[in-house]
């Protein structure tokens, strides 16, 4: 470690990681009701379980984020933390104002939760992936601009790389779109429309920028190729992303109530969308060919490649796969979204976290440049079950997709959903036992930590 | 890449895209804003239907049903479901009050909301405006 301050990132990666853990048994349980629709009927409904499933994705993906800029930010622009102080009092509040909604979620009734929490205020509650009490949005922003404050104040006060503004950048955009949540007028189609500012403009947009940022920075760190090749591909990257994503929106505004001509621009520019995701997987392979040192992190260099072939995967490929406005005419809101969900979200941002944290991990801990052998296979081990387990998940569901898909919207006699549902149930439950081995990956992944060993060194 | 193209080139790129591309949208918004009362049919937004979306969020039945296709896929299809229920309010609030508090046994099961019988023809308006927005002819069948 070369800055004291660097440390603090540390207390975040390892909440990420529980809340990783927490997240993965309540999909466990999502996958169960699937198939077994009473069970936990009625102390934990479909609903909730499915909101502690995706609120914990998008806090430890958000834990990951800041680890990842607290660990980064310091030796980009070769200084202190602004504040030490400050990100470790902002990770306590960030992670007991998460438990307390979670246990929100999980002891009382949602309506109740709305009610004592004041929704009637400002109502902002009841909507995907922004489940949460407006209290708890109110917090989110607060302690995002605390956040930023310190992280902006460190760049300002030291060296100013491409890396740091494209992280500080993205931050900053994930921070201003979630602003969006605040607005949920009366009218379910303008609702709609603005919601996918957070949603699309986050995972198609701005977060796209931290991915690469994150992606950049252990790139230079394991390969030792000169920053300004890495720099000058981390712009064109994230260029591609933004001038294809943001039109790429128009992939939402199909058939909720906006004019037909989003049909035209959606399926054009989200179409092209793939294209950054496919420069990053040259990218990232380019990188580690070309590369001048022997970094004895295997495993953060396996996370670094996985994470960009597997995001090409899930978003690029599972992603075009729907998006164009004729198909997705079909596919609409159908298990061939969550299929692609799965994989799109694994792939970019569950691996590029799990990849700085196999990077800095074992600086953080004072082990010399990365963790011992022994330790490294395990973790490997957990990087194929994990993986492996995700592109089955992704299979599966696909599989149910395209049959429900047929079954329900396209054959010569439509069927009700619930009918169809029956019929696909053999696809949910192998669904789930490739979740059980998602699990014993994840589980081998914290193994790992414990695993000792002779520390390897850096070899340049 | 070649050494030709510079990295300030490609910085350029990226904030003259990104700040091209997000003004075109912004003007595609406006454009989207105009034509929006034409299809939504706001003037039908009534205080009862407003009511009826807060009950919906409230009770977040978005966490397992769709409505205009986004949210949960655990059931069914809700935009079009007054159409699918024979254009009835009625079918709709005695489905949503007849959901035992138990559950049905090894079927997905809705809980009970216990909800007034204000709150109750509330969401069904709600759910009636819903699928008289102008969805391009989605979904493709009754089935949702
Ligand atoms: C815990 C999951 C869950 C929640 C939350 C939920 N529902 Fe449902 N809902 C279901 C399931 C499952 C069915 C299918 C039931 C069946 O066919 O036996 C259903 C069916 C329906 C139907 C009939 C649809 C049809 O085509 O047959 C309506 C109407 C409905 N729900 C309205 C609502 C409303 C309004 C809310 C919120 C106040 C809500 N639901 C919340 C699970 C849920
Ligand atoms: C890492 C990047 C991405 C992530 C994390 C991601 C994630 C998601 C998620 C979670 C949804 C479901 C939203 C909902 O619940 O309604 C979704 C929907 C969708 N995504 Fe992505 N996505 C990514 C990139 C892409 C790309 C690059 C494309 C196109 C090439 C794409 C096309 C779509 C489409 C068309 C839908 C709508 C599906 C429907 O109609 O139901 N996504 N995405
Ligand atoms: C054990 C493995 C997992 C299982 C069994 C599982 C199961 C589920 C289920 C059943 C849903 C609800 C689908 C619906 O709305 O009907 C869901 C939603 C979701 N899960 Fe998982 N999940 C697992 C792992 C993951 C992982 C690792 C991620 C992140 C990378 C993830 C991200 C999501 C997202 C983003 C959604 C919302 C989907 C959408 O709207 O398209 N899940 N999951
Ligand atoms: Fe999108």
């Amino acid at each position: 470690m070369q800055y004291q301050s660097q440390s603090v990132a540390k207390l975040y990666f390892i909440a990420a990681i529980g809340l990783f853990v927490g997240q993965i048994l309540f999909g466990l349980v999502l996958g169960l009701q699937y198939v077994i629709g009473d069970f936990l009927f009625p102390e934990i409904p479909f609903n909730v379980a499915r909101m502690v499933h995706t609120n914990l994705l998008i806090v430890w993906l958000l834990f990951g984020f800041m680890g990842a800029a607290y660990y980064m930010v310091p030796e980009e622009a070769e200084t202190e933390l602004f504040s030490p102080k400050l990100a470790v009092l902002l990770f306590w509040i960030f992670l007991v104002a998460g438990a307390l909604t979670v246990l929100g979620y999980l002891l009382v009734p949602y309506a109740t939760l709305a009610e004592i929490t004041g929704n009637k205020l400002l109502p902002t509650m009841g909507r995907e992936f922004l489940e949460q009490p407006t209290i708890t949005k109110i917090g989110i922003v607060i302690v995002a601009l605390g956040f930023l404050f310190n992280i902006s104040m460190t760049i300002l006060k030291g060296r100013k790389t491409a890396i740091s503004m494209v992280l500080l950048l993205g931050l900053w955009g994930l921070a201003v779109f979630f602003l969006f949540s605040f607005y949920n007028p009366d009218n379910l189609v303008l609702d709609k429309y603005y919601w996918w500012w957070v949603v699309h403009l986050w995972v198609e947009g701005v977060w796209e920028l931290i991915l690469g940022a994150i992606l950049a920075f252990v790139l230079i760190k394991v390969t030792g190729v000169d920053r300004e090749v890495i720099e000058k591909w981390l712009y064109v990257i994230i260029a591609l992303t933004l001038i294809t994503g943001i039109i790429g929106t128009g992939h939402h505004y199909y058939w909720i109530g906006t004019p037909e001509y989003w049909q035209w621009w959606g399926s054009v520019f989200s179409a092209l969308e793939p294209i950054p995701f496919f420069a990053m997987v040259i990218f990232a392979f380019n990188m580690v060919n070309r590369r001048r040192r022997e970094h004895p992190n295997k495993a953060a260099i396996l996370w670094a490649l996985g994470t960009s072939v597997m995001a090409f995967l899930g978003a690029g490929v599972w992603g075009f796969m729907h998006t164009l406005a004729p198909v997705n005419y079909y596919t609409h809101g159908t298990q061939i979204t969550a299929a692609h969900g799965h994989m799109a979200f694994y792939g970019a941002y569950v691996m590029v976290v799990l990849a700085i944290i196999s990077y800095a991990m074992p600086i953080l801990r004072g082990r010399a440049a990365a963790n011992s052998n022994k330790s490294q296979v395990m973790e490997m081990w957990s990087f194929w079950l994990m993986t492996v387990a995700m592109v089955f998940i992704t299979l599966f569901l696909t599989g149910a997709g395209v049959l429900q898909t047929w079954l329900q919207r396209v054959s010569d006699n439509p069927q009700p959903f619930m009918v169809v549902q029956e019929q696909i149930a053999i696809f949910y439950w192998m669904r789930e036992i490739a979740g059980v081995v998602f699990l014993i990956g994840l589980v081998l992944y914290i193994w790992s930590f414990f695993i000792g060993g002779e520390e390897q060194t850096v070899n340049a | 890449m070649s050494d030709k193209f510079t990295k300030s080139m490609a910085r350029n790129i990226f904030y003259g895209g990104a700040v091209f591309f997000f003004l075109l949208f912004l003007a595609l918004t406006y454009d989207s804003s105009r034509a929006f009362p034409d299809r939504d049919h706001r003037q039908n937004i009534t205080e009862k239907v407003a009511l009826g979306k807060a009950i919906w969020e409230r009770n977040d039945c978005i966490g397992c049903h769709t409505i205009l296709g986004e949210g949960a896929y655990f059931a069914p299809e809700l935009g079009n479901v007054y159409k699918r229920f024979g254009n009835s309010k009625e079918a709709i609030i005695a489905f949503i009050k007849s959901r035992p508090k138990e559950g049905v046994p090894g079927r997905r099961s809705m809980p009970q909301f216990n909800l007034s019988d204000e709150e109750l023809d509330a969401v069904a308006e709600f759910l009636k405006w819903s699928s008289e927005i102008n969805t391009a002819n989605w979904p493709p069948n009754i089935q949702g």
